[in-house]
């Protein structure tokens, strides 16, 4: 726990918990979000989403500072009044907590509050573990899984055991290690399109040790990674079920895979 | 040989070696050795993290007053009977060595493994002025005869397999039988040895680098596997070290923190095979040793490097565990980069070398993974140096145009929620209408690059923030499952 007013709120009423959505689960795959929600609430947080729209990293990460800034500020405005921040991953939330700080650097007015937001911040599955203490869920998975550790989460956010704890008290489900599993899947953010060629040989060999693991679901924290390690998979014509791991721990793990189908749509 | 410029090409490069089968084969085999054997070497040593960040504040306190060392290492080496030689740029070093060599007649120069010497194109200039360079670490030796440049700092030839060298050495050393036995690696090694020997004997000059400069007592430490070091700077008439301003450290105390760590990160070893101090040249009672000391001191754009973002990569001691750990280095191996220091720490140097301009394919190739940032043994920050290249890059307005224009689009959507939500909800609800059935994409206007190889995903449909509200409004929980 990091933030004493936190805590000190969270003897009175439940921990108000802003979901910092991200992009690409915005976008891409809302259902994460659902998952999320879902996991906060069995938690007991008092969860809202207010508008957003990036935390700025790829802005960051193409040399852009004024596009950074300006969407740092609006982000911690958005978020400030809420007791925690939590991403369904490591890479936004990584952006945020490590990297916003160096933004403001110099700036008296800015500093307190950046660091003091910054200290709200988490990742979904190190949020529950390490700030709530959650040590189990109630879900149910049948399959044997394997896990990627992407690397802003891993590297920045120290997010390894987390996910495991959690994932070891789904019913139903086998967790097999991936070989390697520290290793960069390739995707990079905007790494993957300015070097294609590059990206797909690093998500090649990580292909290969998915399925050399014989696991039949690939889970992540990030969408992004995972929507690269998908994508190869399926190109590759490989049965592998390839989602985040917030909708297995959340019991929600039974819509289609990332890259699935869509069921026929029922009245 | 000096290496020519082509980092502009990094893409090029990068297909031509994902295409390239025996590289492929040679970066697969070596890799994932290098990474055991540091994990295990570490796994022995539980202090190497405070030994880490030790030599980091060695290095700092250094690179503070620099200097004051370069001051007390001079003055050091001439009571050693030695003499230093301050080159602002390799044009300056070239000259030096080359009027060293030209005054004492060297016929042929012997050469132990130094990257600097890459750096300042050495071979090149001394072979046009009728002095023979050889290079005698046997990566160095293999490559030389190729007409190659070092595809790794500490593994120069690692990019080859045995048969490659095995062709090379019956294409070069005509002299011996065309029937010989070359199929064990110990074979290959002894041919070499043979070759060297001769040239060993021969030279006028050895030419080494240095890992290490010791201010205390002047000293050059010099570590190798082969001992090809020493038999370069004992033999002939002069030694000359040639080392870039920032290898220096303080005390004998520290050059023993540092090795320490250096080996581990870069081998695995404890301690490389052979580790020298190189002091001076021989004195009256010693049994062997040069007759002339020079140290050549490189600057080379570095101590416009100090006052800025980039005096961190001035702690670099070359240990090569950063391109060990690369997942683009060990995709595309060292040549692609495009000059002499390939890898995350040859992706921050270079453009500081070549300039951005040329470089800057360089800091954009990386996954910003920070495996890297996370393996170097003096904790330099290799992915935020990086991105400080890429901050160059983006305000002198060098960013290519289709990603500039793209950034600003998205950067404009993104800075104005009120466009940004309905434009995404819009672009989501038409993709996901088109790639329901299939759930995915195998092909994608303006994302070629990823299609080629790879699917992409449909969305699921509207957006989170779009349902969400639309729940909120609606007083369901946020519980109930997608409609
Ligand atoms: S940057 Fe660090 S890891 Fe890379 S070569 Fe230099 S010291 Fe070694």
């Amino acid at each position: 726990m990091t933030a004493s007013s936190a805590s000190d709120a969270a003897s009175s009423r439940p921990p108000r918990v802003g979901l910092f959505v991200t992009c690409l689960v915005d976008t891409i795959r809302p259902s994460v979000g659902f998952a999320a929600v879902k996991l906060l609430e069995d938690a007991g947080c008092d969860v809202d989403v207010p508008r957003q729209t990036c935390c700025g990293q790829p802005a960051f990460n193409s040399g852009d500072r004024v596009t950074t800034r300006a969407l740092a500020e609006k982000t911690i405005a958005a978020f400030e009044s809420f007791d925690y921040v939590v991403a369904p991953s490591g890479s936004c939330a990584g952006m945020i907590k490590t990297h916003y700080p160096e933004l403001f650097v110099g700036e008296p007015d800015w500093s307190g509050r950046v660091e003091r937001f910054c200290a709200k911040v988490f990742e979904l599955t190190s949020f529950l573990v390490d700030v709530l203490g959650v040590t189990r869920v109630e879900a149910r998975y049948d399959g044997t899984v394997t896990y990627h550790d992407s690397c802003s989460g891993l590297r920045e956010l120290q997010v390894k055991a987390q996910p495991r704890q959690l994932l070891a008290s789904v019913e139903g489900l086998a967790l097999t290690e991936l070989a390697d599993s520290d290793t960069c899947c390739g995707f990079g953010g905007t790494f993957c399109v300015k070097y294609p060629m590059v990206s797909d040989a690093i998500v090649g060999k990580k292909a290969d040790n998915i399925l050399a693991s014989g696991a039949d679901t690939l889970l992540a924290g990030d969408l992004g990674c995972l929507m690269n390690m998908a994508g190869k998979l399926q190109r590759q014509g490989r049965d592998v079920a390839v989602r985040h791991v917030a909708e297995v721990l959340a019991g929600m793990g039974d819509g289609p895979a990332i890259g699935a189908p869509a069921p026929a749509k029922k009245g | 040989m000096s290496v020519a410029i082509t980092s502009p090409e990094f893409k090029q490069n990068a297909t031509e070696a994902l295409a390239d089968p025996q590289l492929q084969a040679a970066l697969a085999k070596a890799g994932p050795g290098f990474v055991g054997k540091r994990r295990d070497a570490i796994a022995k040593l539980p202090e190497f993290d405070a030994l880490r960040d030790s030599v980091r504040d060695i290095k700092n306190h250094t690179l503070a007053h620099l200097d004051l060392y370069l001051e007390r290492f001079e003055e050091k080496v001439r009571e050693a009977g030695g003499q230093v030689h301050f080159a602002v740029d390799a044009a300056e070093a070239r000259e030096i060595i080359t009027g060293i060599c030209q005054r004492l007649d060297a016929r042929t120069v012997t050469k132990s493994k130094s990257m600097v010497s890459e750096e300042i194109g050495i071979n090149d200039h001394l072979a046009a002025a009728g002095i023979t360079p050889v290079e005698t670490d046997l990566g160095e030796y293999i490559i030389q005869i190729r007409g190659e440049s070092p595809s790794h700092i500490i593994a120069p030839a690692i990019h080859l397999n045995k048969d490659q060298v095995e062709a090379d050495f019956r294409r070069v050393h005509t002299d011996l039988p065309a029937d010989r036995d070359l199929v064990e690696p110990t074979a290959l090694l002894a041919e070499a040895r043979g070759e060297l020997r001769q040239r060993f004997l021969a030279a006028d000059v050895g030419l080494t680098g240095a890992n290490v400069l010791v201010a205390e007592t002047g000293a050059a430490v010099i570590v190798t596997n082969e001992g090809n070091a020493d038999l370069t700077q004992t033999l002939p008439k002069a030694h000359i070290v040639l080392a870039s301003i920032e290898k220096l450290v303080p005390t004998l105390e520290d050059a023993h923190q540092l090795l320490r760590v250096l080996a581990r990160s870069a081998s695995g070893q404890d301690m490389s095979v052979y580790t020298t101090f190189a002091c001076g040249p021989r004195r009256a009672l010693d049994p062997d040793g040069p007759g002339e000391f020079h140290v050549v001191l490189l600057d080379n754009g570095r101590s416009a490097m100090l006052g800025g973002t980039l005096k961190e990569m001035l702690r670099c001691i070359r240990c090569g565990a950063c391109m060990n750990h690369c997942p683009v280095y060990q995709s595309v191996g060292g040549h692609a980069y495009g000059w002499v220091y390939p890898g995350p720490m040859g992706s921050v140097l270079t453009p500081a070398m070549i300039g951005i301009d040329k470089g800057a394919n360089l800091p954009n190739a990386s996954t910003f993974c920070g495996r890297c940032e996370e393996v170097c043994p003096v904790r330099i920050p290799l992915p935020k140096l990086l991105r400080h290249w890429r901050q160059q890059e983006f305000e002198r307005h060098l960013t290519p145009a289709p990603q500039r224009y793209g950034l600003k689009l998205w950067a404009f959507l993104a800075r104005n929620g009120w466009l940004y939500r309905p434009a995404t909800r819009l672009a989501m609800r038409a993709l996901s209408l088109f790639g329901r059935d299939k759930g995915r994409f195998a092909s994608m206007p303006l994302a070629g690059g990823w299609t080629a190889t790879r699917d992409f995903p449909a969305p699921e449909g509207d957006t989170f923030q779009a349902q969400w509200r639309a729940r909120k409004a609606a007083g369901t929980t946020s519980r109930s499952p997608a409609p």
